[in-house]
């Protein structure tokens, strides 16, 4: 069954409230079938927030939970000064490791559409192995090294604290005012029709917000038309 | 260029009384409960440099890091003063009785507050956010220079309405012209040579307006706002972030309006602008059954007609980083099939 997005969307660099769970669930497949070594994102429909589900206004968000991160303290006490200088960076990517491991920290990622900047907003918490909820610090200071930079120089890219809009929750999130900019230059690349062009929004978006945590996309998965 | 209701609003404040929480009390007898005029606009934790040296005697030692409760659910900081005071109490309680805390932050339900720097970026990124909904970016706060953001600052924390006018005039974040009022249309619109005839004269049809709704939906129905009940848990209320599109030629468009289009779950019809009105469709009357009873609507502590035009409500109403806040409690509709 073909799934109509709008033709308007996409082109200045943001995104529709409708084509949001379209897209996100287009994600969520590729993901999978592309990604099958991470945990699956799931769609958490919120449409009965308001105390019931009328008239089929639609209303969720894009979750993965326990994405695991090795920690790079032991590489840096190791290393010490050279750290910097260092070509290989092993633990830059993420790796799903099926242990007890008290040396990494599992990130909860949710994907939420934000209605003032008409683009989707990244979310997210950590924490270590006994459960504790890390604080910014050691958040920003298990970064990999070139998005640490990036943070802390950049006006527009910023881990703040917010509330979670569905939970009332305080979670981390990257602040969102920048992000349809670098979308409209980043989709303008793209030879490929409207409807393409939405569907690829949340991979290409994904690609430059999962690389502050080290989180590459298979080319496959930014290839992909399918 | 400030209207006497901005003043009004500006002059806004809320009767405090304010008493140290239990465990924190260190003397007796207890100390007596700090009586401070808090102004509607502003933000709780700005009452630290009253609260502090009133209450320091009777604190026992320790690192302090100021938070409210009203009768034990912790108020959230970021939410202007008078706002919380219209969501929180449906009957107005004057003198407002709240709960001082130093110690105990609870980190899990408030974000954090670091004091007044806490508070002023808060502030910033509201005023960016509702920069991006009115222009579509939010250059003109990212790009303010230093003099003028503490100044804008200062004169929210300190209610000076002139200097706020004159520096927040430099953002050129006009939202609507105010045809009710002789107020023109906003110069912005007319001054930006770049823009193109198509992109200026859709650009003056259609706004997007800043508008936080604090919504609680009531399950029973109540008569006085005494009987309403109090909520214990923020999960109870549902908080909206969504901005209003609102169209300044042809249609009258009511503060009614407003909601409904903030609100397409109760009010299906509402996001379809070129729908024909509801009297014209045989479907939509069964319908009208189920649409909710809206029991308040607070905004700045009044409660304006439904029939008022939305534009006057937003260019006399707003707070100082450009958002509506809009307090409302709905007595929620039979669920259809019933």
């Amino acid at each position: 069954m073909a799934v109509m997005v709008s033709n308007n969307a996409t082109c200045d660099g943001s995104l529709s409230s409708t084509d949001f769970q379209i897209v996100a669930n287009a994600f969520a497949e590729k993901w999978k079938k592309f990604n099958s070594d991470f945990p699956e994102w799931l769609w958490i429909d919120c449409s009965n927030r308001l105390g019931f589900a009328a008239h089929g206004v639609s209303d969720g968000y894009l979750s993965v939970q326990n994405v695991f991160f090795k920690v790079q303290s032991s590489l840096k006490e190791e290393h010490g000064e050279c750290s910097s200088n260092d070509y290989e960076e092993p633990f830059d990517n993420a790796t799903l490791v099926q242990s007890t491991s008290d040396d990494g920290h599992w990130y909860d990622f949710h994907i939420v559409y934000s209605s003032s900047y008409n683009v989707p907003v990244l979310y997210f918490r950590a924490h270590s192995s006994d459960g504790q909820l890390l604080n910014q610090d050691e958040i920003e200071k298990n970064l990999p090294t070139e998005s640490a930079k990036v943070l802390t120089e950049s006006k527009w890219t910023f881990i703040t604290q917010q509330e979670h809009p569905y939970l009332n929750r305080p979670w981390y999130t990257l602040h969102p005012c920048g992000t349809s900019e670098w979308m409209k230059l980043l989709l303008a690349g793209e030879n490929s029709t409207a409807e393409n062009r939405a569907e690829q929004y949340l991979i290409s978006w994904f690609s430059v917000v999962g690389q502050v945590f080290g989180l590459k996309l298979p080319l496959d998965m930014v290839k992909s038309d399918g | 260029m400030e209207t006497e209701a901005q003043k009004y609003v500006w002059d806004g404040a809320i009767p405090l009384q304010i008493h140290l929480h239990d465990s924190e009390v260190t003397t007796l007898p207890p100390p007596s409960p700090a009586l401070i005029l808090a102004p509607r606009i502003g933000y709780l934790p700005l009452l630290s440099s009253q609260l502090k040296p009133f209450f320091s005697d009777a604190l026992p030692p320790g690192v302090d890091t100021i938070w409210f409760d009203y009768k034990g659910l912790p108020l959230k900081w970021y939410i202007p003063t008078g706002v919380l005071f219209d969501l929180l109490c449906a009957e107005p309680e004057r003198p407002w009785n709240l709960t001082v805390h130093f110690r105990g932050y609870p980190g899990h339900i408030l974000i954090p507050c670091d004091g007044e720097d806490s508070v002023k970026w808060s502030y910033i990124n509201s005023l960016k956010e509702a920069a991006y909904i009115i222009h579509g970016s939010s250059k003109n706060v990212m790009n303010m220079s230093h003099p003028d953001q503490v100044e804008l600052w200062r004169s929210v924390m300190n209610g000076k309405l002139e200097t706020y006018n004159r520096i927040s005039s430099k953002l050129k974040l006009g939202i609507i012209g105010d045809e009710f009022s002789g107020k023109p249309n906003p110069s912005p619109l007319k001054g930006q040579q770049s823009v193109n005839e198509t992109e200026a004269t859709a650009a003056r049809k259609a706004s997007r307006v800043p508008v936080r709704l604090y919504l609680w939906i009531v399950d029973k129905d109540f008569d006085d706002l005494e009987e309403a009940p109090n909520f214990d848990r923020w999960d109870q209320v549902s908080y909206i972030n969504r901005p209003v599109e609102f169209y300044t030629e042809g249609k009258y468009f009511t503060l009614l309006d407003a909601v409904k289009s903030i609100l397409p779950e109760f009010y299906p019809g509402s996001l379809n602008t070129t729908k024909a009105e509801s009297k014209d469709e045989p479907g939509i009357e069964p319908e009208n059954e189920s649409h909710p009873v809206i029991k308040l609507l607070r905004i700045q502590g009044i409660e304006p007609k439904m029939e008022i035009p939305f534009s006057w409500v937003v260019n006399n109403l707003m707070n100082p980083d450009y958002f509506l806040h809009i307090c409302l409690y709905i007595q929620a509709p039979k669920p259809i099939g019933t």
